[in-house]
């Protein structure tokens, strides 16, 4: 090979390993990103079954039912629409009624409850999930941090 | 008195650190001796009034003086005097007066270590580095100044985030800071050398020691960290893919090419445009994690309570100082002498390669974060990238540089021996796939997939015990001969094989861990059983502890193996009374690399309790890799070559065989 040629061989092995990065990573945002969603989002947002979504929102007082050692079950509003969540497996420490919470999953075919594989929780408003509080804010629902803790 | 002793400190030091940042560089300009070492100087006083002020926060904290806010907000008279301590940057202006801290250290080692820098380069170092302490004193005095009073004295204060109450705390933000602003001082050099327009070799022997310590801090905090949050929060995850974790990885990549891409500079004097774009990504990398913590537009298990001003602030300073290194950059770099071509087969073609894939693989991180960002400006949009994206790129994108590791070393410079190489690592490959398949055995369970992941983690560490073998000779030469040449080997080639094999390490107990852990949740009563990992727990029983600032249920945990008692834990849920937030303290039970990890759910009605029990096969190894990784840091750093002022001195030396053959 001349110089040339393996100046070119370089540049040439060098993109390509670029542009299969880039396809990747294209196919990966695909594959995986999960849109956000408050329960009253859910009505218009005419989602498939099996979207993965991030589905925010306080958890409704008086609805969280923990079932047989692993499975819970309780509801996510944001003060006007509520879905009811499904989960299996370990709930954060922050996990609370009245608090906000993120649950990360999809809907299953035919079945209006919300099955998540993640659940993510903060305390009061300043660990607050910003999605959640920017959206429950956008809504008027006052979250004056303490009477929601109690 | 005495905070207020450290809120004017900390004027002082803003205003030497402003002659600072302009006298050394008209010195340099006018080749004024005087001038220029002033720097030394300024770096010196500044480092003082620093500390000074620094010092004056840790009183308050330690003295829990409630007139100070930012001490009635992050602490509790009842905490213990080493969370007290720690509590200083366990919140947002704290943790900015520790970057600032670290920063004007690294100036006051410059300015002390540095005697064999030319003057105008040293100078402009230095003033670089004031640069980077103006903006960061004004951005702590005029929108995060911890030594604000309140009007009414409180009596108690509000306590620490329960999770930051831990010793990790006290040792994991130090050392992430030592090593991201320690990359600040491979970006003043970069820069330093751009205002001069000169740049050689001898330039990337005096950047590299810096880089190379700065990186080992890096490994150091982020291992840490990933290590805290694994047995603090209670989930058994050793990393999230958070953004924060992101944001501390991406420097570590950057950083990690540079180191290497220092070496060919060095050696060949190739690569010098690369290498100083490197040192400046690599610290913009660490500024911009400074941002997307502190000023909270992504949401994290780090970001304090947040303030848009602040967020504005320390947008303004990423914006000027790497807008501005990069436009620098664009007017100088052409005017650099780039240097020769080489082969695609040598050693700097595979440093070059090494470069490639760390660079991509660290971009495709940068575009998982920031993309939900930038989605969300432009159309409103709100989406999260997690895990299982990262798991896809980052994960597939670091496959050829595994493979591609061992032979690195291996290859010569200018023209390399693929062949050769070949023939020296099939050996270290084959065994490496017989260990994946033996420990893919012993540990059943899994796809067989993870043999060959295995197997590139003990590839990766025969493959660096391979190259101090046949450089020292053994099989060739006499055995004795062979270990002469092994201890007289350059301490650099153990660094390299370290590093090396502390990437195989973690690689091994990432696979493992993923592979062979197990899970189970059930709930037990006093007296019920369980079984993991080929042990058998015993419930005991609960109790109640109170302790200085909090309470807590836990409970006794006997573990036993073939019907001998081996262990016994506590594992516990904590009340913290000031905040009533709770935490879960897992029970660990360690063997060898294995852990048995225990932690508690919620109590149920019957006085059951749930109880979750992971079994996490070698999943020590992830950090022990970490700790190698760091060994070979150290071991590097006092190599010769690196020692700053050993060129001088160098010539003395008889240079030995193996000496050459590692150049």
């Amino acid at each position: 090979m001349t110089r040339k040629q393996k100046r070119l061989a370089v540049i040439a092995g060098g993109m390509s390993f670029i542009v299969a990065a880039v396809l990747l990573i294209m196919f990966a945002f695909g594959q995986s990103v999960a849109y956000f969603y408050v329960p009253g989002d859910l009505a218009t947002a005419n989602l498939q079954p099996g979207t993965r979504i991030r589905l925010g929102g306080l958890v409704q007082t008086g609805s969280w039912v923990q079932g047989a050692g692993k499975t819970s079950t309780f509801e996510v509003t944001d003060t006007i629409s509520t879905v009811k969540v499904t989960y299996t497996g370990i709930l954060p420490d922050l996990f609370r009624e009245g608090q906000g919470v993120v649950a990360e999953g999809s809907f299953v075919a035919g079945d209006p409850v919300f099955v998540a594989d993640t659940v993510l929780a903060k305390h009061d408003e300043t660990y607050m999930p910003k999605d959640v509080a920017d959206r429950l804010k956008a809504q008027g629902v006052e979250m004056g941090g303490k009477e929601v803790v109690k | 008195m005495i905070v207020e002793t450290g809120h004017y400190a900390l004027v002082l030091a803003l205003a030497v650190a402003l002659l600072s940042s302009v006298l050394p560089v008209i010195g340099a300009r006018r080749n004024d001796a005087g001038m220029m070492a002033f720097a030394s100087t300024a770096s010196v006083a500044l480092f003082g009034l620093v500390l000074l002020s620094f010092s004056a926060l840790t009183w308050a904290y330690e003295a829990s003086d409630f007139s100070v806010k930012n001490v009635w907000e992050n602490s509790h008279s009842a905490m213990p005097a080493i969370f007290r301590f720690s509590a200083v940057w366990g919140n947002h202006e704290g943790s900015m007066m520790l970057w600032l801290l670290i920063l004007t250290f690294f100036s006051l080692l410059v300015a002390v270590f540095g005697r064999n820098l030319p003057e105008s380069l040293k100078a402009n170092t230095l003033a670089v580095q004031a640069w980077m302490a103006v903006a960061f004193i004004l951005f702590i005095l005029l929108t995060s100044n911890p030594f604000l009073r309140l009007d009414v004295v409180p009596a108690e204060g509000q306590d620490l985030n329960p999770i930051l109450q831990d010793v990790g705390l006290a040792i994991h933000p130090p050392l992430l800071y030592l090593g991201y602003v320690g990359f600040s001082v491979s970006f003043s050099f970069a820069i330093a050398a751009l205002i001069d327009g000169r740049l050689d070799a001898a330039w990337a022997r005096w950047v590299r020691p810096w880089t190379l310590a700065a990186w080992t801090f890096l490994t150091a905090g982020i291992a840490m960290g990933s290590y805290w949050a694994y047995y603090e929060l209670g989930w058994g995850g050793w990393w999230f893919w958070d953004p924060v974790e992101n944001a501390s990885l991406m420097p570590w990549l950057a950083g990690t090419a540079l180191l290497h891409s220092a070496i060919v500079m060095e050696k060949r004097e190739a690569l010098k445009i690369w290498t100083v774009l490197l040192a400046i990504i690599a610290f913009s990398l660490s500024l911009l994690g400074t941002f997307l913590v502190r000023s909270g537009v992504l949401t994290s298990v780090h970001s304090f309570a947040t303030d848009p001003s602040r967020g504005v602030f320390i947008l303004g300073i990423l914006t000027l100082f790497i807008g501005g290194a990069f436009t620098l950059f664009a007017i100088r770099a052409p005017a650099l002498k780039s240097g020769g071509l080489f082969a695609p087969i040598s050693r700097e073609g595979a440093l070059v390669l090494n470069n490639l894939v760390l660079t991509v693989s660290m971009a495709s991180v940068l575009i998982g974060t920031l993309y939900p960002l930038v989605l969300e400006t432009l159309t409103g949009n709100k989406i999260s990238v997690g895990a299982p994206f990262f798991n896809l790129t980052f994960g597939l994108l670091m496959v050829p540089l595994l493979i591609a590791t061992p032979f690195g070393p291996m290859l010569a410079w200018k023209r390399g021996d693929l062949l050769g190489a070949f023939q020296r690592l099939y050996v270290a490959a084959g065994l490496a796939l017989v260990a994946g398949l033996v420990f893919f055995y012993l540990d059943e369970g899994g796809p067989i997939l993870a043999v060959l992941g295995l197997a590139a983690g003990f590839y990766l560490i025969f493959g660096a015990i391979a190259d101090l073998w046949y450089r020292s000779g053994f099989g060739k030469a006499a055995t004795g001969i062979a270990w002469k040449r092994l201890i007289g080997l350059p301490r650099s080639a153990f660094g390299t094989a370290l590093g090396h094999a502390g990437l195989g390490i973690t690689v091994l107990g990432v696979i493992a861990v993923s592979t062979f852990q197990t899970e189970h949740v059930t709930e037990m009563k006093p007296g019920e059983t369980a079984d993991a990992g080929g042990y058998h727990l015993v419930f005991d029983g609960m109790n109640s502890m109170k302790g200085p600032n909090f309470t807590e249920q836990r409970a006794h945990f006997s573990i036993s193996r073939d019907g001998q008692k081996v262990r016994e834990v506590w594992s516990s849920k904590r009340l913290y009374t000031a905040r009533r937030m709770p935490t879960t303290e897992a029970g660990i039970a360690t063997f060898g690399a294995s852990q048995l990890y225990v932690a508690l759910g919620d109590p149920m009605a019957d006085g059951g309790i749930v109880v979750r029990i992971w079994w996490k096969p070698s999943v020590l190894f992830i950090w022990f890799g970490a700790l190698f990784m760091m060994a070979g840091g150290v071991i590097s750093l006092t190599d010769r070559r690196l020692r700053v002022g050993a060129p001088a001195r160098r010539a003395k030396k008889m240079p030995t065989p193996a000496l050459e053959a590692a150049e």
